[in-house]
Formats: C-alpha cells, sequence, structure tokens
C-alpha cells in the first residue's frame, strides 16, 4: 500500500516553525443558515487559544475552516501574513494545520506505528522500511512522553490512547499548529492531566495548539487566550489570564446564570428501597451491591475500566448478569431484559446518544415516542392524535427546542437530544432512573437544565442513579455517591464529601 | 414540573431543519417527480401510452416486480436484505401447483401464500439465530431453496392438471375497472403492507430496528421477532408474485424469476428508500418498480431496440442513488 510516489523519509516534525496565523471576515452557511458570521481572528505562533460557546455556536466549524475539512463561504485565512486557499485537509497539512477530531480518524485494523506515519511509511523503491519508522517513533515518543506501544492494534486501544496516536500521526507530518476539537471530552481524568500536561510543552516549543472545549477550568488553565463564540458571531477574545469560568459563560450564553449544580431535596427518613442490587458480576463488574431509595440519587463514581456504565447496563438488562440479584421494591427480577426492566418500572438513558440511545434518521418525535408505543395504540395502529399530545407535552417538560417535531433528531443539538432521550423515557413514567452520562456533549445551558429536571425527578419519588465521567457532576447531583474500583464498590460517600477523597478512593491510594 | 430556562436566550435558534424543509420536500418527491417526468414524455411522444390497454398491461407488468419490492423495502428498512425473494417465489409457486394438482385451484394458491410465509419465517429464523450478516446468509438460503426446487420438480416444468388449466390462470383475467386480477392483488397487498409499516407500532418498530439496533434494543423492542416478521412479509409477497407469475405462463419451475430479487431491491432504492436501514417508505417500492416497467414499456411503444434496455435501467439505478446521496449530502 506504500504509494510508490511517496519520497523517502519525510520527517518533517523539524519543518519549520508554527505560522502567524490571520482569518478575516471568515462566514458559512449552512443551508441557508449562517453558523459563523464574519469572524476576524488572530493566532500567534506557540500561542494555546482556546475556543468556546454553546453546542451550535461554530467552534468547531471554525476550528474545521482551519483544518481544511469545511470551506468557508467568506473571508480570508493567511498564515505568516500570506493570503491561503485551503480547499481541503492536505493544504492545511502544508500549512502545518493539523486537526485532531472528535471522532477521530484512524484505521482500526492497523498497528499504532503504521498509523503514525499513515501514507508516509518509509520506503525504499516501495518497499517498506519498517526499521526507519520505528526509528521516527522513537524520536517522536522522546518529544511528547507517551507510553504507546507501536505494534499495537488500534482498535485495541482505549480512547485516551489513540487520541494519543492522532497526536503522534500529526506531529509525524510536521505540523506546527494542533487543532483539537473536545479533546479531553473522552479522556479519564489522569489522561486529561497528560494531554493538558503536553500542550503546555508543545506551546513552550513554539507550536500552536487551538483548542475547543466545553470545559471552562480545563481552558482557562491551559489556554493563553480565549475566543468565545455566540450563534456564529465573535464575542470576545482576551486573555485567559482576566477569566473567570462566570464571566466566560456570561459571554456564552449573553447574560449570567446559575453554573452551580441544582441542590436535590432531603430524601425522607422512611422513603423505602427502591431498588437493590447484591453480588452483581460480569465482565468488569466483579460484585456490585447497592441499593437506592424512592426520592434518593445515588452517584456513581471511578476511573474508566472501573465498570460504572457496565453496572448500569447489568441493572437495566441490557447485559445478562452472570451472577447476582436485582430487586424492585423488594421483589427479585429473575433473567433480567431491557423489557422485564422496562416493566418493572426502570428506564435507561445510556451512554452514548448516537450509538444506543436514539435512532438518528428517525424524526424527533418517534424517538420520544419509541419506548411507550404498547400504551397509545388502537388495536395494531399508533393513535397519532394521542402522540402527538404526549410527545409535545413531555417536550414541553424537559424544554426541547426543535424547529418541528417531525424533523430528524440528528438535526438537533447534543442538548436538545439528550433531553429528547429523557423525554423518551418519562413518558413511561419510570418509578427507577438510569442515568449514564447525563449531559456528555451538552451545552452550558442545557446542562443546567438537565440537573434541575433530575432533581426534581428524584424530588417526586424517582430512584436515580448517576454514572458521570465528570466527578463534579456526580457530587453536585447525588445525596451518595459510591467510588467504583476494579469492578467492586470501594467507598461511599455522602453529600459534600471532598472532592479529593473521592478521587483518591477512585484511584485506590486512599 | 416545568424546566423554566436559565438562559434569556428562548427565541430558538433557526436550526438548519427549519430552513431545509424546502430542500428536504424535493429531496422526498424527488422520485415522483421523475415518474411523472417519464409519463408526461411517453403521453406526449406516442398515441398509445394512455391508451387503457396500454395502462392495463403496464400495471399488469409491474405486479410481479411491485410485489417483490414492497419485500424487499419492508426488510431493508428493518436493516436487513432478503436475497431469497426469487427462490422463495420459485419454491412456493412449485408447492402451490403440487397442491392445485390434489386439493383443487384455491386450495393450492393458498398453500402457496402459507409455503411463502413458513420460507420467510426459516429464512428469518436463520437470519437472527445464525448471526451472520443478513446479506450472506440470505444469498446462501436462496441457493438452498432453488436447489429444493430442483430437487422437488426433479428440473421439469410442472403443470396444473388439464381440466384445471383455465381457472388456473385466474390471476391474468380481468377484473374490476378492467384491471387484471394480478394487479388487483399487487394493490391489495401493498395497500396493506403500507399501512401496517406506516401506521402501527409494529411499523415504528420496523423503523427503529432498521435505523438503531442497540437502541431499540434498549427500547424494549424484541429486535430478533421484528425481523423474523419481516421476512415473513417478504416471504407472503414472493409467493403472491409466484402465483402470479405461474397463473400467467400456465406453469411453475425451479428456474422461475431467476435474479428478480436484485430487481426489487433495485426498486427499492430507486424510489429512495436507505440502503443503510430506517429510512424509506413502501410506495417508493412501488414507484421504484414503476418507473422500471415504465422504461421497458417506453422501450416497447417508441419502438427502440430492447437490447439498450438494461443499460438504460442501470443507469437510472445509478443516478437515482448518486442524486439521492447528493441532495443528503447538502443537507447536512
Amino acid at each position: 500500500m506504500a504509494s510508490l510516489t511517496t519520497a523517502g523519509p519525510t520527517t518533517a516534525a523539524s519543518s519549520g516553525t508554527a505560522p502567524d496565523i490571520s482569518l478575516r471576515g471568515i462566514g458559512k452557511n449552512y443551508s441557508g443558515v449562517s453558523v459563523l458570521r464574519d469572524v476576524d481572528l488572530d493566532i500567534g505562533r506557540g500561542e494555546v487559544h482556546s475556543l468556546v460557546g454553546e453546542n451550535g455556536a461554530g467552534k468547531s466549524t471554525l476550528l474545521k475552516i482551519l483544518g481544511g475539512a469545511v470551506r468557508a463561504d467568506h473571508g480570508t485565512l493567511s498564515f505568516d501574513g500570506e493570503q491561503a486557499a485551503i480547499s481541503g485537509p492536505r493544504d492545511a497539512i502544508r500549512h502545518g494545520v493539523s486537526l485532531i477530531s472528535q471522532e477521530g480518524a484512524l484505521v482500526p485494523a492497523m498497528t499504532v506505528l503504521e498509523n503514525v506515519f499513515l501514507g508516509r511509511w518509509s520506503n525504499r523503491h516501495g518497499l517498506a522500511r519498517r526499521r526507519a519508522d520505528r526509528a521516527r517513533f522513537d524520536e517522536l515518543i522522546d518529544v511528547t512522553g507517551f507510553a504507546v506501544d507501536p505494534q499495537a492494534r488500534v482498535d485495541r486501544l482505549p480512547m485516551g490512547t489513540r487520541q494519543q496516536v492522532e497526536i503522534l500521526r500529526a506531529l509525524a507530518r510536521g505540523a506546527t499548529v494542533l487543532a483539537m476539537d473536545e479533546p479531553t471530552a473522552v479522556l479519564t481524568e489522569h489522561e486529561k492531566e497528560n494531554l493538558l500536561g503536553l500542550i503546555r510543552r508543545l506551546a513552550a516549543g513554539d507550536t500552536t495548539v487551538i483548542l475547543v472545549s466545553h470545559f471552562l477550568d480545563e481552558v482557562l488553565a491551559v489556554a493563553d487566550r480565549v475566543t468565545v463564540l455566540r450563534d456564529g458571531a465573535l464575542v470576545i477574545t482576551d486573555a485567559a489570564a482576566g477569566l473567570t469560568p462566570t464571566t466566560l459563560v456570561r459571554h456564552m450564553v449573553g447574560r449570567e446564570i446559575d453554573v452551580l449544580h441544582a441542590e436535590p431535596a432531603p430524601v425522607p427518613p422512611d422513603a423505602p428501597v427502591r431498588l437493590a442490587a447484591r453480588g452483581l458480576r460480569r465482565g468488569l463488574v466483579d460484585g456490585v451491591d447497592l441499593s437506592v431509595r424512592a426520592g434518593e440519587i445515588v452517584g456513581i463514581a471511578g476511573l474508566v475500566g472501573s465498570g460504572r456504565s457496565e453496572t448500569l447496563r447489568l441493572l437495566f438488562g441490557a447485559d445478562r448478569a452472570a451472577d447476582g440479584v436485582v430487586e424492585i421494591d423488594g421483589e427479585t427480577l429473575t433473567r433480567l431484559t431491557p423489557r422485564k426492566a422496562m416493566a418493572a418500572g426502570i428506564a435507561l438513558v445510556p451512554e452514548s446518544r448516537k450509538e444506543e440511545g436514539l435512532v438518528m434518521v428517525r424524526s424527533v418525535r418517534e424517538n420520544i415516542a419509541l419506548a411507550s408505543l404498547a400504551g397509545r395504540r388502537y388495536g395494531p395502529f399508533v393513535r397519532p392524535a394521542a402522540e402527538r399530545t404526549s410527545v409535545d407535552d413531555v417536550s414541553r417538560t424537559v424544554d426541547i427546542r426543535a424547529a418541528q417535531p417531525t424533523a430528524a433528531v440528528e438535526t438537533l443539538s447534543g442538548g436538545n437530544q439528550q433531553k429528547a432521550l429523557f423525554a423518551k423515557w418519562l413518558l413511561r413514567e419510570p418509578r427507577v432512573l438510569l442515568i449514564d452520562e447525563p449531559t456528555r456533549g451538552v451545552d452550558v445551558a442545557a446542562k443546567t437544565q438537565i440537573h434541575r429536571l433530575v432533581v426534581e425527578l428524584a424530588r417526586n419519588g424517582m430512584a436515580v442513579v448517576v454514572v458521570s465521567s465528570e466527578i463534579e457532576e456526580v457530587l453536585g447531583l447525588s445525596h451518595r455517591v459510591l467510588v467504583l474500583r476494579q469492578g467492586r464498590v470501594v467507598g461511599e460517600f455522602p453529600r459534600g464529601a471532598p472532592r479529593e477523597d473521592v478521587m483518591a478512593a477512585a484511584f485506590g491510594h486512599a | 414540573m416545568t424546566l423554566d430556562t436559565p438562559t434569556g436566550t428562548t427565541t430558538p435558534r433557526p436550526t438548519p431543519a427549519s430552513t431545509l424543509s424546502r430542500g428536504a420536500r424535493v429531496r422526498d418527491y424527488g422520485i415522483v417527480v421523475a415518474l411523472v417526468a417519464i409519463v408526461i414524455a411517453l403521453s406526449l411522444s406516442t398515441d398509445t401510452f394512455l391508451s387503457t390497454g396500454n395502462l392495463v398491461n403496464l400495471l399488469d407488468q409491474c405486479a410481479v416486480v411491485g410485489l417483490l419490492a414492497t419485500g424487499a423495502t419492508v426488510c431493508i428498512i428493518s436493516g436487513v436484505f432478503d436475497l431469497t425473494a426469487s427462490a422463495t417465489l420459485a419454491l412456493s409457486a412449485i408447492v402451490g401447483v403440487q397442491l392445485v394438482r390434489t386439493v383443487g385451484v384455491l386450495g393450492g394458491f393458498a398453500a402457496a401464500v402459507v409455503a411463502g410465509a413458513l420460507l420467510g419465517l426459516v429464512t428469518g429464523t436463520i437470519v437472527v439465530r445464525s448471526g451472520v450478516n443478513s446479506f450472506i446468509a440470505t444469498l446462501a438460503t436462496s441457493i438452498i431453496y432453488r436447489g429444493l426446487a430442483v430437487v422437488v420438480t426433479a428440473g421439469s416444468i410442472i403443470y396444473p392438471l388439464p381440466e384445471q388449466a383455465e381457472d388456473f390462470g385466474m390471476l391474468t383475467w380481468p377484473s374490476v375497472f378492467g384491471l387484471t386480477s394480478a394487479t388487483i392483488v399487487f394493490v391489495v397487498v401493498v395497500a396493506g403492507i403500507g399501512a401496517l409499516i406506516a401506521a402501527t407500532t409494529f411499523g415504528r418498530r420496523v423503523y427503529a430496528v432498521g435505523g438503531n439496533v442497540e437502541a431499540a434494543r434498549l427500547s424494549g423492542i424484541r429486535v430478533g421477532q421484528i425481523h423474523v416478521a419481516v421476512y415473513i412479509v417478504s416471504g407472503i409477497c414472493s409467493a403472491l408474485a409466484g402465483l402470479i407469475l405461474a397463473s400467467r405462463a400456465g406453469s411453475a419451475q425451479s428456474s422461475m424469476a431467476t435474479g428478480m430479487e436484485l430487481t426489487a431491491i433495485a426498486a427499492a432504492v430507486i424510489g429512495g428508500t436507505s440502503i443503510l436501514g430506517g429510512e424509506g417508505a413502501i410506495w417508493r417500492g412501488v414507484v421504484g418498480a414503476l418507473l422500471l416497467t415504465l422504461i421497458g414499456n417506453g422501450f416497447n411503444l417508441l419502438g427502440w431496440d430492447t437490447i439498450y434496455q438494461q443499460v438504460v435501467q442501470g443507469c437510472l439505478i445509478l443516478v437515482a442513488v448518486a442524486v439521492d446521496r447528493y441532495l443528503r449530502k447538502r443537507g447536512r
């Protein structure tokens, strides 16, 4: 596959310094709707520049324009003062810009080494020279300090490591400007720290890093300057040192909002135990016990691989437990399947909207109606009027902003999609709500709304279990936090417990 | 329990969906525009196209492919392929003719439909239980069915008893509005299955399973049952198509309708049903089948050399899918 036209070793890792980037009047329309309007931005060499904004503010589009994945409709892009026509990722790479996307663009069935030098393998007359690649790889490892096995197949690697492979590839191509879209969204706390450290080191070595992120603390910790976008327009560009999360949020949404977590109502002392599990076991999950009372929100914290999501899936019967018991109101549910769990009043908001939660090509209404079809039928037929009423009601409850309920759910923003997922389950009026990542990829305003919704549901007597990779979210929402490590509950903390204690339990050096 | 919005920006931002609707409509009904255009072109360029005789003939010709396309569309919407369609057609028609000889014409026809449903049940069970990709699993199953058809007939053409021959041709008889009985069967079945898919909870589940299997399963849908059910629907469509062909020919044989499962899939796709599942509609399969039939009809009426017909049909499929892809991409 090594093409003969590829020149020999092109280690461009030293192909010079990062350009000064200048954008003027950048605009972009999608089917008549402008997602970027007249954006002027200058990014200097070796700067860490962060783009923030709500979902749909245009930050990812701006990043993609820089990376050549999307073409601007208006405006100009200059590198070191020279206007450049970027019509594809190849042009961007020529100017040193490399896009590290959210989804990843690696070849899953190839090794790390093959991916890092994808299409540019060292070769002599078309014959691959693996040893030369290996030497170049080791140089990159020295620069980045990553610990990646070059022979590992990419599809067997965790998300965090895959991202490192992408960064290595960008550097191997001589990238001097790294454009990263939500790089920390899929990372564990530890991986996140490593990545932020690397960004600082790269910037110190004159590599420019442009970072799109939802995590404002992280943005302020690592960026030199921050640009806030709102509805496709640039609101402000300022030094990070002079900004706080509160001021950033104010710029993002147009006014100050309460970024604090909603406070859960106290659980009545006589509230019965609604959900109980004992000795749950399967794969990563190695004997989990838990119990949740009516009206109680129990958070589950833990590192990636601790078995948090897997535990929720076992409670819902999404995977069949090898061992253990799940009880609702004291009654044991045997051979649990999603259908049985639903019949017993359990609902699961799964980890990934796109893969497990929503049927992306179907309409908002159909998606919301999907789990409760049997409740609104006349013989075999759907009752369209009843469905419309129910869906409209619940959409108002969770505040879904969709142009039309008949639009495909994939056209909604992440926040509205997540609300649709909640709406689907609320229509069943569940007694137990299991939530895996309540607000992943959701903008600040929607996040607050979802938190309030969860608190409100618990106040009305629902038993809620929340799993989140964001430790603040778990701590902020829950009455009680369970910490999982290696598939077991290793700690239990009351509301208000210090973050450090929970983290220590999760990492196992308590 | 209503949530107050924490932001002041309550005016819903125009999402791409709202202004996209015009483009979406063109995409949704582009195929109908194409159909109408061809109808108008043929009406203007020939005297014979709009004659009753030709239209009756056209619908009669469309019935077989239309029924198969209906079955194919249901399967594709639910995210599976049924490559057994034409083999099921042959095998159930053969079973039908065999039984016509012993239990009479109507009994034999009913037996053929039951055989089609049972074969669909078997195909569906094989696909669901084996876990093999439906394309491969039904390809293998279709070879088995074709083989069984050869075994049952010993490779020869089978006929009803001589005194049954006239009744056996009943599906070619004229019926209401002068349409053939075959056309009536086609229209009734398509209307029934169209309602099943568009208006029932079963239909909703079919779309959900095709659009996202895991999300459907986690919404409490028994995915395996849905898939078995769509293969049964497809089997029934195949059996009815087989009866129409047998009734026309006055016989059945193991090589009936070879390759027509692909024509059926082509018709479904031309109509605009997404090969990826979760999208599409029964009427689209019918429109696709009508388009393919119209091209053949047009060639005849215009006196063009029919040796080019397949080339044109192939081009049509490519154009239909390419335009669909283009419009979708622009919509994003």
